[in-house]
């Protein structure tokens, strides 16, 4: 067979792709004997607001010609733009453009990270796994169970180690769960002794087959001491549902602080402290993430020696989706009646603080020597300059975090940047847009390769192999001034 | 869990679109709001297998079938073979030849199997399975090139739609260009490259289930020079099969403005091996094009009296043929293009 042709490993077809040909997906192709992505390089272009002041001389640029793309208008990103590996030279794309009368560069190059990896946020109460545990994914071992978070659990995947540090399959499973991952796709995760989670940017988590609806407002101890001044003097008792730890008014701390008087209720499961109680039902999807319909079945029968006819009792859960209001009648059994309007809005208020519960990706890696040989012939102005904040770097157009020390690593949150805009090489490693914007004076100073720089209008917008996409309206555009320059 | 797949909604909110390697499906169900729910879902779970399934059996399927040869396993594959078995004693074909129709059949199926549905499709970059109801009809419209694209990249190509009637681009190049991204607006669709060559409409009372188109252009090779062949068939299996042979027939061997080249040398596994796969047509005669049409034509009635096609319509450099019922269709008419383009 032709020793020329590649065989792509993207899916099970494995083709064989001769140079300068795709596989049968036309996703994939053989370029100079590279298995690359064939995705259209994509560009961001702002809509442009009728009324502007902008407008009249956007339309003379347009009479001019109409196929050139406008300078302010238009950010070409790295996705699909291609990369400087394996081969040290510039950026695929160092463009120019004129920005309020400044000459700005940007330089623009997919870069392959072999030091990268994913953050995940999972916002869950339950318990995924011991701190340290090991993730898998089809089976290999691909990251661990990170320090937790309130209300969620952080779980850090990928790295060096995982992805070229094992074997060769563990290193094909990691870059797959990355690149899932980054491009908004579900990936099914299993904890070592602990849960299977499926995890996707932006959507809720499932926990063991159970998908998460809200974050709760805090677990029943905490709900009681947040709201116990709200209700002090319109209830006599207040029983928060909890599969973690139910809480009750008049025993809890802050009820005490309050002076409510004890009512002789007696709750079922393990008392922890005073007014905090653990296991009052089986774990569900029902009340507080119990498995209880009736909330009256974690109730034992009110002590006759304390209790009093037409007490009042409130029930709830933790995110305020279930309550349930009772007053007690002449043998102290609790009789449900309406909830009263004076009560309404406090439960209206757990539901309020419940955020829905997502899963949440933020891309993490250090561009290395090519990628940023590729910006600057002397790689570590770079590092400065974007440490001085004259270089704004971004991913796919989306703003990123660059951490304080040396090097340029970055996290980046992934459903910020446009669709696919992750690729990967068979290394593994994975492959991320990324865009370096400075002043086109700061571009000569720090040593770019400044004849490779093109204007923004050489970039034809409707050329073949060329997407433009609306940016982001909560990201900030990233060729607006005020970062990028100092004395701006 | 298959992690390769990416299954969403397309951003019309109505039509699913899932794709894993190189599949790539639009589906579109119609009827009560958790119907179609418990159809998108059983879809996705049909699918998210499918590839795994044919690739386990690729080399069988590559391979030229047989009259009384042995069967695949798989459903798919099984719908595949059967769909080519009625060619195999005259010519040389693989199942290949029906996969994308197969693989709309069968998530089709998943769907109508679970949901009560008036109306559904499965387009399988351009291999359609249909399903409706009494009182229901699709309408198909059919397009053809102006000018050759010798670009290696994929061209985009949006399903233009009219209100509550679905009306499918039959391109040879398949819809397969279309990501889930593409808000689907007239701007996408490019008149000064392609256009339709006609419509037809289908109705529940005909038999047809299935539709699908074949060219040189095309996703797939072809032998033939045929810009689109464009077949309607009681199975979209059938009708990817039809496609296929009657594409090849549509050609003038040995002619001096026909590139072709061994599809291995294009594509080191392809199951055509060696066979010569056309790659540009240049300029022809009309008689040229008369005389190549009618090859086509005369395979396609043949086809239709052993019960194989329903009908089919050949294109080639902005001629148009019809065989069988599409004829009814209103085929080439100037007013219908400025309409659709409208």
């Amino acid at each position: 067979m032709a020793d020329d042709a590649i065989r792509c490993d993207a899916c099970p077809v494995l083709c064989y792709i001769k140079p300068g040909r795709a596989g049968s997906c036309d996703r994939y192709g053989n370029h100079e004997g590279q298995l690359v992505r064939l995705d259209p390089h994509v560009m961001l272009e702002r809509a442009q607001s009728r009324g502007d002041s902008l407008v009249p001389f956007l339309d003379k640029s347009r009479d001019w010609d109409g196929t050139l793309v406008n300078d302010a208008e238009t950010f070409v990103t790295a996705i699909g733009a291609g990369t400087t590996y394996p081969d040290y030279k510039p950026a695929p794309f160092i463009i120019s453009s004129q920005v309020q009368g400044v000459d700005m560069v940007t330089v623009v190059t997919e870069g392959i990270f072999s030091y990268c990896g994913v953050k995940l946020k999972i916002d869950t109460d339950r318990h995924l796994g011991a701190e340290c545990s090991t993730v898998r994914a089809q089976g290999e071992p691909v990251g661990h169970v990170t320090t937790g978070e309130y209300g969620s659990q952080m779980l850090s995947l990928g790295g060096v180690r995982h992805l070229t540090g094992g074997s060769r399959h563990e290193g094909t499973v990691t870059c797959d769960t990355l690149l899932s991952l980054c491009n908004g796709k579900a990936v099914e995760l299993e904890i070592e002794n602990g849960a299977k989670v499926v995890v996707q940017a932006d959507k809720a988590p499932i926990v063991d087959g159970i998908q998460e609806e809200r974050m709760r407002v805090g677990c029943g101890s905490a709900t009681i001491g947040m709201f116990a001044r709200q209700w002090f003097g319109k209830v006599d008792e207040v029983v928060v549902v909890d599969d973690h730890i139910t809480g009750v008014l008049s025993e809890h701390q802050a009820g005490k602080l309050l002076g409510i008087p004890e009512t002789g209720i007696k709750m079922k499961g393990r008392r922890s402290t005073p007014g905090r109680y653990f296991k009052v039902a089986e774990p569900g999807t029902s009340w507080g993430g119990t498995d209880i319909s009736d909330p009256l079945s974690i109730l034992a029968p009110f002590d006759p020696e304390v209790a009093k006819p037409g007490l009042r009792l409130l029930m709830v859960s933790t995110t305020g989706e279930h309550y349930a209001y009772y007053e007690l009648d002449e043998a102290l059994r609790p009789l449900e009646k309406d909830l009263p309007s004076a009560l309404r809005e406090s439960v209206a208020r757990i539901k309020e603080n419940c955020e829905p519960a997502l899963c949440t990706v933020l891309f993490m890696g250090g561009a290395g020597g090519s990628l940023r040989a590729g910006v600057t012939e002397n790689p570590v102005k770079l590092t400065h300059s974007v440490r001085d904040s004259l270089t704004r770097v971004t991913c796919g157009g989306a703003p990123v975090y660059v951490w304080p020390g040396g090097g340029i690593t970055i996290m980046v949150d992934v459903s910020r940047m446009p669709e696919n805009a992750f690729g990967y090489v068979p290394t593994p490693a994975l492959v991320a847009p990324i865009e370096f914007t400075m002043k086109l004076a700061d571009y000569a100073t720090l040593g770019g390769h400044m004849n490779h720089v093109r204007p923004m209008n050489s970039i034809h917008r409707d050329e073949d192999g060329r997407k433009k996409v609306m940016p982001r309206p909560d990201n900030p555009w990233p060729l607006a001034s005020g970062r990028v320059g100092k004395g701006e | 869990m298959n992690t390769r797949a990416q299954i969403r909604m397309l951003p019309d909110g109505r039509r699913l679109h899932m794709h894993d390697g190189p599949i790539d499906l639009i589906v579109q169900a119609f009827g009560a709001a958790a119907e179609i729910e418990v159809a998108y879902r059983a879809a996705a779970e049909r699918f998210v297998s499918v590839l795994d399934e044919l690739c386990g059996e690729l080399a069988f399927l590559r391979s030229p079938t047989r009259e009384d040869g042995p069967l695949p396993v798989g459903p798919i594959a099984r719908r595949m073979a059967a769909a080519v078995q009625p060619y195999a004693s005259t010519t040389f074909i693989t199942p290949m030849a029906a996969v994308a129709g197969a693989v709309a059949e069968e998530i089709l199926q998943a769907m109508t199997t679970l949901a009560v549905l008036s109306r559904a499709y499965v387009n399988d970059g351009g291999d359609i399975a249909l399903h409706f109801t009494p009182g229901k009809r699709f309408v198909v419209g059919m397009m053809e090139y102006f000018k050759p694209e010798p670009t290696a990249l994929p061209q985009r190509v949006t399903p233009h739609e009219l209100p509550n009637t679905p009306v499918f681009l039959c391109d040879p190049r398949g819809s397969r260009s279309l990501s889930a991204s593409d808000e689907p607006s007239p701007d996408a669709y490019q008149p000064q490259k392609t256009t339709l060559f006609g419509t037809t409409t289908i109705e529940f009372a005909n038999p047809i289930r299935g539709i699908a188109t074949s060219g040189w252009r095309g996703r797939s090779f072809s032998l033939g020079i045929a810009d689109a062949v464009t077949v309607l068939a009681d199975t979209a299996a059938m009708a990817d099969a039809a496609a296929t042979i009657i594409a090849n027939a549509v050609d003038l061997p040995g002619h001096p403005s026909v590139e072709r080249v061994p599809a291995c040398e294009l594509a080191p596994d392809s199951d055509l091996g060696e066979r010569l796969v056309t790659q540009s047509v240049g300029e022809l005669t009309r008689e040229e094009i008369i005389e190549a049409l009618a090859a086509g034509i005369s395979v396609a009635q043949s086809l239709q009296a052993a019960g194989l096609i329903r009908s089919a319509a050949l294109n080639l450099h902005g001629e148009t043929r019809v065989a069988g019922a599409i004829s009814a269709a209103r085929a080439n008419s100037a007013r219908e293009r400025d309409l659709l383009h409208a």
